[in-house]
């Protein structure tokens, strides 16, 4: 039963897993041109295992220690996270103890692919989506302790390196970008933190940005909701 | 930062990651629905955060020696080639390998 789920579960993995090496090498090198020993990307890769998460990590680490700071933001990056949550609360039921595992590695590849893939009928579900998350996760830890190790052999200026975040998530958002059919949420995002920046700079404008995110979008919402009348057609 | 520092942020950072994974299913459970507004979020956030996520990158280009110079030439490039071939390795590699030639040579 295993080995039919493994083998239904690998060819679903493989673009993820030419991604997941690239971008988890990279996040590797990142971290050990920035001095860090390989089990620092090799340990947060494993644990924290988001990655988005993992690269404003690095930033964390290299500046002032501030604990709350760090939590607030991770909520924030991650909150993505409870609505992938909610979508899968039902396909995730009746998985026994491997949920936990599930819920663990859920990162946006495995959420994609776990919530628009059905494996054929004579594959165990519960199984099939155990091994696409466990794939994944090996892909991105194994990517970033070899990134991180190639970092002690190779040696090149690596100033500018940084980009790739960059770089990530401009590709996310223009991924994002024409996805949809409503861009106001993504210029939401892009204006209120924007305007947040210049007003506090940048080491303070994180949380406020992230507060008039949320209050934008509540108006937002409320506007269309009286628009179309007040709970009709829900 | 000391070590035991650096394990604190590391672990408030894990911590906080879980409490995002592992909410929705400690707070409904078996068959509850949740709240519109909730619902609502979750269609809207997750475009909203990358917006935040690009600002948090470029915060500090524009109080930079070149004002953002590079970081705006690096971005053309990785939209440029997105809108071109649609292929995400290939723009974020090209963009990054572009901004690093440019604040190794030009923009020193």
């Amino acid at each position: 039963m295993k080995k039919k789920a493994f083998k239904a579960a690998l060819p679903h993995t493989l673009p993820i897993c030419v991604g997941f090496l690239f971008l988890g090498m990279s996040y590797g090198f990142l971290m050990r041109s920035k001095g860090f020993s390989f089990v620092y990307p090799m340990l947060m890769s494993l644990f924290i295992f988001a990655g988005s998460m993992e690269f404003v990590t690095v930033n964390l680490l290299l500046s002032a220690y501030n604990p709350l700071y760090a939590f607030f933001l991770t909520l924030m990056v991650n909150a993505r996270h409870l609505f992938y949550g909610i979508s899968m609360l039902s396909t995730y039921r009746n998985v026994g103890i491997k949920k936990l595992y599930l819920i663990y590695g859920m990162c946006d590849e495995t959420f994609a692919v776990n919530c628009s893939v059905t494996p054929p009928e004579d594959v165990d579900r519960g199984w099939f989506m155990f091994f696409v998350t466990l794939l994944n996760q090996l892909y991105w830890v194994g990517g970033a302790t070899m990134g991180a190790l190639l970092g002690y052999v190779i040696h090149f200026d690596t100033t500018g390196i940084e980009f790739v975040m960059t770089a990530l998530f401009i590709v996310m958002f223009l991924g994002q970008w024409e996805e949809a059919k409503d861009h106001r949420p993504a210029l939401t995002g892009l204006g209120c933190s924007l305007v947040c920046l210049l007003l506090f700079g940048g080491e303070r404008f994180i949380l406020p940005a992230m507060a008039l995110i949320v209050v934008c979008l509540m108006l937002g919402q409320r506007r269309a909701e009286r628009r179309t009348g007040k709970g009709a057609g829900q | 930062m000391t070590l035991w520092q650096q394990i604190v942020t590391i672990l408030v950072v894990v911590l906080g990651t879980m409490l995002t994974r592992f909410l929705p299913f400690i707070v409904f459970p078996e068959g509850k629905t949740p709240p519109r507004f909730i619902a609502y979020l979750g269609t809207v956030l997750p475009h909203a955060v990358i917006g935040l996520l690009v600002v948090y990158c470029l915060k500090d280009a524009p109080f930079s020696a070149w004002h953002g110079l590079p970081e705006l030439i690096a971005m053309a490039a990785v939209f440029a080639l997105h809108k071109w071939k649609h292929n995400t390795l290939l723009s974020i590699g090209a963009g990054t390998a572009v901004y690093m030639a440019l604040v190794q040579t030009w923009f020193r």
